[in-house]
């Protein structure tokens, strides 16, 4: 039935779809033009070939930052793929008082970045609480410099990445563990004798089996964006020599000012895009086993009912 | 016999009993945890309860732990030693001194009016237009749907951060370089919003909406009368979430704003830690300021909240 002039859904979805092209679409070409320019925010540049990507990989910065963001993902991973399924666990079954547990295990959550940033840095701070209470057990003579050295920042920053994430997490984590017939098969295995780690196993890693794909590509694709963390932490400055940087840092850095070089920017940008797609490969990849779908077409799909019904 | 067999039964014969006298019913006794041996897991055992209160109560102390210091901490007065350890949580010069003085610093306040105008501007564009769309992608036939939904989708892959130069760029050609427009504009609508609210949108029946064209309503009519009740619940995570996601958002406004009197709250406490050497208790007041606002908003809609993150758990 015709309910509407033909105008009508343009109309309603015109303010959608053009903030999607004037400030996602068009952005992306426009990246990937600028980044085989020389363009400045006040010139426009001139084509100057793969010169950008040439000299992105003799760029010894552009190696810490790749380091840095890699070695953030590859630590981050893990820990936000195993920490919060323990916890969503813990929370799991409706005892008293759990609502309480599982709002507040949100509130660094809804934080933002800069703000459970400052928070830290007081913490690991030469004077604060962690070199404090170190110093007062006799542990260590002078305190550890948590924000001045390269590799103890990286650590603080992935600590209150992981600390801050935990809470997202494991409600997607909830969200799987509620889905229908775990309880059942818990009951089952643990007639056939299993014990609860067994059941661990066998019952509960399987059920969120997919959950878990989406959480490592999740974390993934946002470790390789840090920003914040190293930013708020290092006081913007990369920490020592800029061997801080994350890849997100390095473009705002290079390709903001006056003086910005937004071609080089831009040649980074592309770079950083194709990183993240590696984690979403990746999914694709642990998914295609899953292949017992109907297929689209009518003709195979009428196939694959019948075969379905004769089963 | 089970433990689990003797609560039902027991339960039965409360309800059966209510039946019989018309009493308002009892709510039926119910513990918080399993015997062994009994197979209901949806209910821990005795022991396994206890261990779990333990361990809740000290990942509880390690999630708001900081946050509760943090809270002491722009509560302490100057003969406060901030330094010694242990800490003491409870002030013992305690004040609210910190939150003025903090002030002399950086405008915060003013900073924060910043922020609640971002964010508030982000939320009423986001549910506006996000049920726009999403209602005419979700119940409406139009040649060309299928274009608009793979531009939407196409962005899902694409992270912020990488286009983030040029979106400046356009920002700047449109004269809003270091201004609020320049930082509300491009989250003024999500493509993932717009997606979610299609997705609800789609649950509502069809004959409904026909039947409410047949009966001569207008398409403004439908929505205001069939749509918005049915995906009202949906709207207010999309509002809760960019309200959130604005008032925390840093890289952005980072880029934007140039000038330290148009900062929006996160950049302010931001160049507030890296260019005064100010005392942690006003650090921690400032803070505290960005905290509670988001905090409180949380605690209320967080029925809406959970609901969200499991719906669309890809928003990342």
């Amino acid at each position: 039935m015709r309910s509407h002039k033909w105008y009508t859904p343009w109309m309603l979805v015109a303010p959608a779809v053009i903030w999607v092209l004037v400030f996602a679409l068009w952005p992306f070409i426009n990246t990937i033009g600028l980044s085989f320019t020389n363009a400045r925010p006040l010139l426009p540049g001139k084509f100057i070939g793969i010169d950008n990507y040439t000299r992105m990989f003799s760029d010894p910065q552009f190696g810490y930052a790749l380091q840095t963001s890699l070695l953030y993902m590859v630590i981050c991973v893990p820990l936000l793929t195993v920490l919060p399924l323990l916890l969503a666990l813990l929370v799991e079954k409706t005892i008293p008082w759990i609502g309480f547990f599982r709002t507040t295990f949100y509130f660094p959550v809804i934080a933002s970045v800069v703000v459970v940033a400052l928070i830290w840095s007081w913490i690991f701070d030469s004077r604060g609480i962690i070199n404090e209470a170190l110093q007062t057990f006799g542990w260590i003579q002078k305190p550890i410099p948590f924000l001045v050295d390269r590799w103890w920042l990286l650590a603080c920053a992935i600590l209150l990445t992981v600390w801050k994430g935990l809470g997202y997490y494991m409600v997607v984590y909830l969200a799987a563990l509620g889905g229908s017939g775990t309880k059942e098969l818990h009951e089952a295995a643990s007639l056939d004798g299993a014990g609860s780690f067994q059941r661990f196993l066998s019952v509960t890693i399987p059920s969120v089996r997919m959950a878990m794909v989406l959480i490592m590509a999740l974390v993934a694709v946002s470790a390789i964006r840090v920003f914040t963390e190293l930013q708020v932490l290092t006081n913007g400055t990369g920490g020592p020599g800029g061997q801080d940087m994350s890849i997100v840092m390095m473009i705002k850095n290079v390709g903001s000012g006056l003086t910005g070089n937004v071609g080089y920017a831009s040649a980074i940008s592309v770079f950083l895009f194709f990183l993240t797609l590696f984690p979403l490969l990746g999914i694709a990849f642990l998914n295609r086993e899953k292949k017992d779908r109907a297929p689209k077409a009518p003709k195979a799909r009428k196939a694959y009912t019948a075969k379905k019904v004769a089963a | 016999m089970s433990n689990t067999t003797f609560d039902a039964v027991e339960e039965f014969a409360e309800i059966t009993s209510t039946r019989k006298t018309g009493k308002a019913p009892r709510p039926p006794r119910h513990r918080a945890y399993r015997h062994k041996g009994s197979g209901d897991f949806s209910r821990p055992t005795l022991g396994g309860l206890i261990s779990r209160y333990v361990l809740l109560i000290i990942m509880l102390m390690i999630v708001v732990g900081p946050l509760v210091w943090q809270l002491s901490t722009s509560f302490k007065g100057p003969l406060d030693n901030i330094y010694q350890f242990p800490p003491n949580i409870v002030p013992r010069d305690p004040t609210v001194k910190n939150y003025a003085k903090v002030n002399d610093y950086v405008p915060v306040y003013l900073y924060a009016w910043h922020s609640l105008l971002i964010a508030g501007g982000s939320v009423l564009s986001n549910a506006v237009l996000s049920t726009f769309a999403g209602y005419a992608l979700g119940c409406m036939r139009f040649r060309g749907k299928w274009i608009v939904f793979g531009i939407l989708l196409s962005t899902m892959l694409l992270p912020g951060e990488v286009t983030i130069t040029s979106q400046f760029l356009i920002i700047k050609n449109l004269g809003l370089a270091d201004t609020l427009w320049g930082v509300f504009l491009p989250g003024a609508i999500g493509a993932m919003n717009v997606l979610l609210v299609a997705t609800a949108c789609r649950q509502i029946p069809k004959d409904m909406l026909d039947a409410a064209t047949i009966d001569g309503a207008t398409t403004w009519q439908r929505i205001r009368h069939m749509v918005w009740p049915n995906v009202k619940g949906m709207v207010s995570v999309v509002a809760i979430f960019s309200f959130i996601g604005a008032w925390d958002d840093f890289l952005w406004p980072l880029i934007v704003l140039t000038d330290p009197n148009k900062y929006t709250l996160t950049v302010g406490m931001a160049y507030l830690n890296g260019n005064f050497s100010a005392d942690p208790r006003l650090i921690a007041a400032g803070t505290m300021i960005a905290l509670i606002p988001v905090v409180l908003i949380f605690s209320l809609l967080q029925r809406f909240f959970f609901q969200g993150v499991q719906e669309g758990a890809v928003k990342g």
